[in-house]
Formats: C-alpha cells, structure tokens, sequence
C-alpha cells in the first residue's frame, strides 16, 4: 500500500513530539508492508530513514525554520493560501504554498492509496491532494490550534484550515480522547468520524544511555542533601500550564522545603516565569537551564524524581512516557491526553495547584510510595508499541477504502 | 568672608560583571566574573581597558594639567575597590596616574564601601567591614587618611548620617534634591538631622547633570554648551552663596560624553573662565566642610539617591526580583564569614555590588526611559538569571567546603 505522509518534521530536525511521533509511526507501517513518501517542508539529511523516501518540498534549512516550527501557529497570517507570497520562504504561509505546489507535483506522477496528513501544517496538502488523485484522505490530529493557544482563543486563520481539513477528510485520527472530544465539541465533527489512536512509546531509542552525574552536578549535590527534584521538559508556552505549577511550587515549599524545581527549555514565557519565581518568594529553588538537547536534555529526566506535565491542554504528552523511562514518579494535568494510557500517576486539574502541591509533597515525602509509582508504571508505557498504532492505521486505510463505516 | 567655591567630586568605578553563568556551570566552575568570550559587554577586561582608553587615561591627563596650570584647581574621588582591583590588574600606568594626581596635595580621596555596596541597608556589620577594607586599601596605594564619606549611589538618610559621625568622618555627600530641600539652596553647607558635627554636602543637580548627562545632547535647548555660558551659569548659581557641589561619575568626561564631544576642552576651559575671577576658588569635600558654618538642618528621614526622577532605590530594589537576589545574598554572611576561605568571601563580596541589581532594573519597560540606563545583559531576566546561578553556586561552595550543617536550595 502506497502512503502518502505529508508531515512538516522529522528528527533530528523535530521540535517536538510530532516528529517522534511520525517517525515511529512510518517506521512501523513499513515494517508492516506500507510504501511511504514522506513529505517534510525543509532541506536537511534525516540519518536512519532508509525505510521510506523522504522529499524535501523547499530549499529552506532546518534552522531557518525556526520561529516556524510545528507549534508556532500565531504567525501564519493569511487565510488563504493564494494570498501567500511563493517566494518569502520566511512566511510560514510562503513555506506553505510551495509545500502544496510539491504535493501537486508529486501526486501527478504518483497516485497514494491513502493521504495521511499531520496538523494543520499539512492538511491543505492533504486536502490538495485528494481533489487531484481521488484519494481517501486521513487527517491525523496531534495538536489543535485551542490546545497550542491555552487558555487564549488562538489564530482564526488556522482555526478555519483546522476546520476545513476537518471536514473533508475521510477519517480522522485523534491522539487521545481529549483530543477527540475537542474535535467533536469545538468543531462540530461527527463523533464517528473520528477514531483514537494514542501514541506509543520507542524503548529502544533510549537504549545506549549512560546518566552522566556531572551534567546537573549542583541537582545531584541538593539530592545528596535529600532534596528531591521536581522537573518539567518542555516549551514554555502559555499551553503548558507552567504558571500554575509554579504557584504549586510554592505551596509545596511553604509545606516542605527540600524541594527543588527543574524547569529545562526555553520559550516566549520565560521571562513571565522568571520574575513571577522572585514574585512567589522561590527564585531560589526554579532552576531554568535554558533551551536542552542531547545529553542536558536526557541528564533532565535522570536527575529528577517527580516528573509534572501541568499542560492547560495538552492532546497527548510524549515527554512524561520519557520520563517515567528515565524512573520519575509522574504527576500529570487531567487535560493531557497521556493520561488516558496510564495508571500508577497523580492527576490534578491543571489549575488547582493546591492539590498538585499536596502530590508533590506527598511524594517527595514518601519513599514507598514513590517506588511503587516509579515501578508500576513501566509495565504500562512498556504495553504502548508502534506496531499497534500502525496496524490501527492500516485498518484505517482499508476501512476507509472500502468506504465501510468503522 | 572665604570665596566662593567649586566643590568638583567624580566617583570612579567598575563592578565585577557575572557572565553567562549557566546552571551547568554551577558547581562545576566558580569563575563568575570571568568572561572569556571576547565582544561581550560581560567581558571585564575590556570593558576596562575601553574605558581606560576613553577616558581614564586622558581624563587623569587632564586633571594633572589643570592642578599644574591652576593653583586653586582642586578636585575629589571617590574610587571603588572593585575599580582599584582591575585597573591594577590591567591598567597599572592609570593606577599611578592616579596616584600622581594625589600626591599633589590638592586631590582628596573620599570614603566609601570598597565592593559598590548597598550593605548599609542589610547588614551594618558587613558595612563597615567594606568602609574599613576601602580606608586600608587607600591608605596602601595613595598613603592618605579618608575623611568624607560618601554612600553607593548617593543613597543618603539621616541613619547613615548620624552613623557617618559616629565612625569619625567630618563630611557627607548626598543629593540636594527639591522635595527635600524645598525653597533652600544647595548652594551652602548643612547639618544632618539628628548630628552635632558633621557637615553635609548636597549635589548641585541642575549644574551637575548639565555636564554629567546633557552636555551632548542635540534636542537641548543649550546645546553646544560653551564654556563662557556655563561659567555664567555656574557664577548666577553661586551670587548669593558660596559653594556649588558638583557630583558626577568620573567616567562622565570620555565614555558617557565622547571626546568628540567636546567634553574635555570645555571643562579645562572652564576651569580656566572660572579661576579668572579672583573670587572664585574650588575646594576639597574636606576643605568645603572646614571651610564653612552649616546654615540650617536638613532632614532625610527616607532614603534618597542621586538616581532618576525619584531619587530613590527603585532602580536597584523595585522590583522582586532585585529584592529576592538581595534576600539570598546577605543571607548567606553568616556561612561565608565564617569560612574563612579568602576566595569565597571576595566572590560574596563582588556579588554584592549595587549594578548587578541595576542590571534586573524593569521599571524603564514603564518609563520608557531605556537610554538612562546601561546593561551588559539582554534583559534584566538574563541578568537575575545568571546571578541566580552565581548564588547558588555559592551555597554549593559553603556547603562543599564548609559543612555548616543545613544546605539551601
């Protein structure tokens, strides 16, 4: 079966999990028989691809597409895509056009069995596509613009591709219930056309690893002491709810004051945490490492104790299956998707960081329980496999071919 | 009837800049002030010798001119430790420049914390440790005794007044701001709140920021400003009184006004237009003290400083960030003190200088007032970032090192 994968990243050029998550994915389809072209938006090498083909639709580097990464919708500014000047490759919406401009090219010498589109980045694409090959189209939701803009209504212009794609794919795949429901209520799609698939979890890409203590040697010395480290590995944005963990923080700290909190990336809310931590009186205790990768990104989940995902709405939530690999008891916000899999976690509602502080104390103060949830949640990530998503996937694509309801 | 008197004071420093101090660093290596990247404002070293160049080298050349030239041409310096550390560590020829201007007898040293410190506001023993550290250090290099007193950024109150008696100085220097001073002039000597002896010298603002920060610029309606219009100026001011304090950073003359513009041919010339009047004289901070009775009493019960529209501290301590940075730092005197470690405590000590918290100033996002105010950093987060870094790495250290029995986070 021929599979059209129209996605905009891959890694290592990934911000984020929606590379991960589609290059796992395309890996296990193939090694479940599907032919893939994969369609990314930039020029770059991507080691370890060789089992599908990989087309690069502009010139444009990886790098400069920073600032236009996966997540950055509140830049794109036109509605539609005629408006869009082909040649500024700086304009998420000129790296757009030429993206569908590719496709069409593409599709006219090869026809795909199924279009399988990520996000809103690639569903006009997708959308393209289908009109010209007759096609099933399937739109797989990782993010929707309502989760990407928080507790704020986000960029109506994406909101209406989000809509439209919607609409005219054949089936969609949503990566949780939350996701799901969102769809359903925020953009008035059928229920039924609407099927969740959750995403998995490659142990083996964490093989190879050796914590290096000397990383976050000042951590190491605090848990000496018998500090326990409290961690987030995120993009400090409005989505992910950091205001409140760090309201949390600081009534954790009023009840116990060995904690320390471990905020490692970087993002437009930097600047806000950083004097709202000097506000709250715990300055002192919010270490910001600035943007991680590699080893300071790995050395982050292996120095920590208590992993928080405090996302106002968050459709899945890649990083707390990491962490709990990396042996952090997980405490995760109801709205993240991630939870849906999970058992031995904490939940709280994202805005009541009282409770999130009662759970952060209540673990750092207790070592049985913190083994228990540290221990049991491994045979529950250990179950998520890829080979499961692709097969879903597959299903999908016959179903949807057959033109048979689910 | 003595003359009347220019009283000329430059304060001359440079604090001991963090740089890039990444939590990665910390507790791995303690070299906060050592920027090795070459082209950052975080540089010390050649932030210092920009500076030495533009203005150190041929500012202390100029000074020596006019004491040469002039017999009655006196001035005062305040020189911070943190200063003296690098110019001897880089600049040693402005370091005896310096020393040659005060062996003439007519360049009197002034008193004050040796790290740039606000300690008077946190810990007076810590304090007085710095004021004992400047005396010895200018007692060492220029062998002179300190007898005014002058606190960091001018931050003055009646507290520090009557203490400033107490320890044995004869003179202070403060602001002569009008929400204080009201109808009076600050053309006169005045006696502190609370004091029996020491006199108290107020900054003529009007002529000391004429120079300090408008002489360049082009939208004012005196510019260019010549010698001859502010020596008419400087004589108006005085006509009925007998002393115009004029207080300014020393690097005014080459680095906050370029050579090019004019800077220094106006002021030796000025000197020159305002000795050429028998009348008139310039004193010492000492000798404007001694020289004069103290006409009335002034009362400072908060705190005032020479710095921006308020006259207050809210550059250093307005926001929560400088006030957390503060609360971490002096909390640790007791652990440092007692360490003995020579290192360590010079690290606490050069932390505590007033510009880092400067550096974290967020008030001119209100203002609007960016071009008051200087900082090697990006923005004021980046500067509280790495400062963060620093402190904790000093708690690291205490603990390391030092066991002291709790560690904080």
């Amino acid at each position: 079966m021929n599979i059209l994968m129209l996605g905009w990243e891959l890694p290592p050029h990934n911000s984020g999990g929606l590379g991960v998550a589609c290059y796992h994915m395309s890996k296990a389809l193939s090694i479940a028989g599907a032919s893939i072209d994969f369609v990314v938006p930039y020029t770059a090498s991507h080691p370890n691809t060789e089992f599908m083909r990989v087309h690069a639709a502009t010139p444009v580097k990886p790098l400069q597409r920073y600032g236009m990464g996966a997540y950055d919708s509140a830049n794109a500014e036109y509605e539609s895509l005629s408006e869009a000047d082909l040649n500024d490759l700086s304009n998420i919406r000129g790296v757009q056009k030429r993206y569908v401009q590719f496709v069409e090219q593409h599709v006219s010498s090869n026809t795909p069995d199924a279009i399988h589109a990520h996000d809103w980045l690639a569903m006009e694409a997708g959308m393209r596509a289908k009109l010209l090959t007759d096609a099933p189209l399937i739109v797989h939701v990782h993010a929707t613009e309502f989760d990407r803009s928080g507790e704020k209504y986000g960029n109506p212009v994406v909101h209406e591709i989000e809509y439209q794609g919607l609409m005219m794919a054949d089936r969609i795949i949503a990566v949780s219930n939350i996701t799901k429901n969102l769809i359903v209520q925020r953009y008035g799609i059928p229920a039924d056309k609407v099927e969740v698939v959750h995403n998995a979890f490659d142990v083996d890409s964490f093989a190879n690893y050796e914590y290096d203590s000397h990383t976050y040697r000042y951590l190491e010395s605090l848990k000496k002491e018998g500090y326990t480290v409290v961690a987030t590995v995120t993009r400090f944005t409005i989505q992910k709810g950091l205001s409140h963990f760090l309201k949390a923080a600081a009534r954790a700290s009023e009840k116990y004051d060995k904690l320390v909190f471990l905020l490692a990336g970087d993002g437009e809310q930097r600047d806000e945490l950083l004097s709202m931590s000097a506000n709250l009186g715990i300055a002192d205790k919010v270490i910001f490492t600035g943007f991680v990768r590699g080893k300071q990104w790995r050395d982050a989940y292996s120095v920590a104790d208590i992993f928080v995902m405090s996302s106002v709405s968050e459709p899945f939530g890649l990083t707390a299956l990491e962490a709990a690999h990396h042996d952090n008891a997980l405490i995760i916000s109801r709205q993240s998707g991630v939870g849906e899999v999970l058992s031995s976690v904490f939940r709280f509602d994202f805005w009541d960081s009282d409770v999130l502080a009662d759970q952060i104390v209540g673990i750092a103060t207790s070592e049985a329980l913190k083994k228990e949830l540290t221990e049991n949640i491994k045979h529950e990530y250990a179950k998520l496999s890829w080979h499961d998503v692709a097969s879903k996937c597959l299903q999908i694509y016959h179903r949807v071919r057959l033109g048979t309801a689910v | 009837m003595s003359k009347r008197g220019i009283t000329l004071y430059l304060h001359v420093h440079q604090p001991w800049r963090v740089r890039d101090y990444s939590i990665f660093d910390v507790s791995s290596a303690h070299d906060y002030f050592d920027e090795q990247i070459e082209g950052t404002e975080r540089n010390n070293r050649e932030v210092f010798e920009k500076v030495a160049n533009k203005s150190y080298r041929p500012m202390n050349a100029l000074l020596k001119k006019l004491l040469d030239t002039h017999q009655d041409f006196k001035v005062s310096l305040s020189i911070t430790g943190t200063f003296l550390e690098q110019c001897e560590a880089w600049a040693p020829d402005v370091v005896k420049s310096f020393k040659t201007l005060v062996e003439t007898g007519r360049v009197e040293i002034v008193s004050e914390t040796y790290y740039h410190s606000l300690a008077f506001f946190y810990s007076r023993t810590e304090f007085e440790r710095q004021v004992e550290a400047h005396k010895q250090k200018i007692r060492d290099l220029f062998g002179v005794e300190t007898n005014v007193f002058r606190n960091t950024e001018l931050a003055y109150n009646n507290e520090l007044a009557k203490w400033a008696e107490d320890y044995g100085f004869k003179g202070i220097l403060a602001e002569g701001w009008d929400d204080v001073l009201g109808w009076r002039s600050p053309n006169f000597l005045y006696r502190p709140a609370g004091t029996e002896r020491i006199g108290l010298l107020l900054k003529n603002y009007r002529l000391s920021d004429d120079i300090a920060f408008r002489f360049s610029n082009k939208d004012w309606s005196a510019w260019p400003l010549s010698a001859e219009t502010y020596n008419d100026w400087a004589s108006a001011s005085a006509a009925d009184s007998p002393l115009i304090n004029l207080f300014m950073d020393y690097e005014t003359f080459g680095e906050h006004q370029w050579e090019d513009t004019g800077i220094f041919s106006f002021f030796e010339h000025f000197v020159g237009k305002w000795l050429s009047n028998a009348d008139n004289t310039f004193y010492t901070a000492s000798e404007a003290v001694e020289a004069h009775e103290a006409v009335d009493e002034v009362s400072m019960p908060h705190t005032v400083t020479w710095a921006d529209t308020e006259r207050d501290l809210s550059a250093w301590l307005g926001n929560s960030m400088q006030h957390e940075v503060m609360r971490y730092l002096y909390a640790l005197e007791h652990d440092v003190m007692r360490s003995d470690d020579i290192e360590l405590i010079s690290d606490w000590r050069k932390l505590q200088t007033s510009d880092h918290a400067y550096y974290m100033c967020t008030k001119w996002f209100r203002d609007g007032d960016v071009h008051a105010y200087f900082s090697p950093y990006e923005s004021p987060y980046d500067a509280f970032l790495y400062y963060m870094n620093a402190i904790r790495d000093m708690r690291y250290r205490i603990m390391a090192m030092h066991h002291p029995g709790a560690y904080d986070g």
